[in-house]
């Protein structure tokens, strides 16, 4: 593994703590739930986004990268999910188009 | 000492304390709610402690159970015992029950860790033992040697359990709603964001589910974290409505629940003829019959762990015209 | 392991995010809305999958990556079920 892609590795998984910082910082500051909302799913999204791609550099093989991605993927989709459900019941569902 | 050997302690500490502090949150929440959620991030913080401690076979089952399983079972919980606020009071123990059941808890909790702290370093134990024992089966995973081979009974007397449990959650039922379908319904969603989950995560999550339970002999895995994960995915189909829940007459739904048992008793019995005695297997063939055992036990672990999600029949069974 | 330098990187990494969201756990106390105490939980399992991700690649135990998979994939699980719970008492 070269030098400059450790590096930029772990700028990428420095990058993806900060987020996680700002956006427990969020959750706990923000005045009111849906914006707290908004705060979480920063975190969750590029947070751990950031950490994966970071990882990347230093995983074994490919197979093990694969499920690197797959990791952040779930966590998109079902997290962009629950962040939908928490924001339904927190405004009551949104009215038909 | 160099600096990430610090650092790791450091993490070490401070999940320890998270740890203590999620339990503590979860027995003084002021309500069903918010301790069953308290209760949930204590599981996640358990998972990373189990790593921490070297034991991710632990920290496996603890992520699939503590935070998929138990939070779903738990919530559906309180769901059911609202509205019934005189029976859930007549049931809870009295302050004087519950001080004495906390000083049990604590003195046990007191001696075990001073039984640990008074062992010699390296503690003794078979792990040597077993670790050496392992490869000559044809398996990877020493857990798996264990749990399979050297301590077979318990663990067959385990899987037994589960459908127990099923049987003991089936018998709430009344009457009039035997031969229903087990636990509430929920409208069929075709639009929206649970719809989307339902039809994109089970896939998913099929493969995964039974990749954690393939890899069990090999690495870190097996049948009940896998047949969990596998039991979640049916969950969520049914939350979003694209499935109902089978009726608890039905012969497949017995059939898939005492599969596991049924075969692992089957190869137990086989070890008097093909090697010395019951539960035991030749070590040619150890891998496959484990690996079919494996198998039929991962399919009864996710029967199991849904019908108990979906708790006790609570609609009388439809005519059939 | 990983070589000095980026090993105390990764583990560095690790309890910040840990310490961070453990933060949060502040609002698992606080609420005041039942979706604020679950977010700190949502925040809390995502951190844990980053912090999981980071010690597999500092002590290079593949294993760490399927436990991360298994919270990634039932992790969200958790926070659907009690919006679910909570319409199913609503309908009570």
């Amino acid at each position: 593994m070269s030098a400059v892609l450790a590096f930029l590795g772990l700028l990428a998984v420095a990058a993806g703590a900060g987020f996680f910082v700002a956006g427990t910082a969020g959750v706990i500051r923000f005045p009111d739930t849906p914006s707290r909302l908004h705060a979480l799913t920063k975190a969750d999204n590029l947070g751990l986004g950031l950490v994966v791609l970071g990882l990347l550099p230093f995983v074994p093989g490919w197979f093990f990268a694969l499920k690197l991605l797959l990791v952040w993927a779930l966590v998109l989709l079902s997290g962009a999910t629950a962040a939908q459900l928490i924001a339904e019941r927190v405004r009551g569902p949104e009215p038909p188009a | 000492m160099t600096l990430d050997g610090v650092l790791a302690g450091v993490l070490d500490g401070l999940l320890a304390a998270l740890v203590l502090a999620a339990a503590g949150w979860t027995l003084a929440a002021p309500a069903a709610f918010p301790a069953t959620i308290g209760f949930v991030g204590f599981g996640l913080l358990l998972t990373l402690a189990w790593v921490r401690l070297g034991a991710p076979d632990v920290a496996l089952t603890e992520a699939a159970i503590g935070t998929g399983a138990t939070g779903v079972i738990l919530l559906l919980a309180v769901v059911r015992l609202r509205g019934g606020e005189e029976e859930v009071s007549a049931a809870t123990p009295g302050r004087a029950l519950v001080l004495a059941a906390g000083l049990l808890a604590g003195a046990v909790g007191l001696a075990l860790a001073l039984a640990v702290l008074a062992l010699p370093d390296p503690a003794p134990g078979l792990a040597a033992e077993a670790a050496a024992r392992t490869a000559p089966l044809g398996l990877g995973n020493p857990v798996a040697a264990v749990l399979m081979v050297f301590r077979g009974l318990d663990t067959l007397l385990e899987s037994v359990v589960l459908v127990f449990t099923v049987l003991a959650v089936w018998s709430m039922a009344p009457d009039r709603h035997w031969g229903g379908r087990p636990g509430p319904e929920f409208p069929r969603q075709d639009d929206g964001p649970l719809a989307l989950l339902a039809r994109l995560l089970p896939p998913v999550g099929l493969v995964i589910g039974i990749y954690i339970a393939w890899v069990g002999t090999d690495a870190p895995g097996g049948k009940f974290q896998g047949g969990t994960i596998l039991a979640a995915m049916w969950v969520v189909a049914w939350a979003a409505g694209l499935v109902q829940a089978p009726s608890v007459a039905d012969r497949r739904v017995r059939l898939m629940l005492v599969a596991g048992p049924l075969v692992f008793v089957l190869v137990g019995l086989a070890g008097f003829g093909i090697a010395d005695g019951f539960l035991a297997y030749p070590p040619a063939l150890a891998k496959p019959l484990i690996l079919v055992i494996e198998a039929a036990m991962t399919l009864s672990v996710a029967a199991a762990l849904a019908l108990l999600i979906a708790g006790p029949p609570e609609h009388p069974p439809e005519r059939v015209t | 392991m990983a070589e000095a330098p980026v090993l105390v990187a990764l583990i560095l990494a690790a309890l910040v995010i840990l310490a961070s969201v453990a933060g949060g756990l502040w609002r698992v106390l606080r609420g005041p809305d039942p979706a604020d105490r679950l977010m700190a939980t949502q925040l809390l399992g995502t951190g844990g999958i980053a912090v999981l991700l980071l010690l597999g690649a500092a002590t290079r135990q593949p294993a760490l990556l399927d436990v991360a998979l298994v919270l990634a994939l039932l992790g969200a699980f958790a926070s659907v079920a009690f919006v679910l719970a909570s319409r199913l008492v609503g309908s009570r």
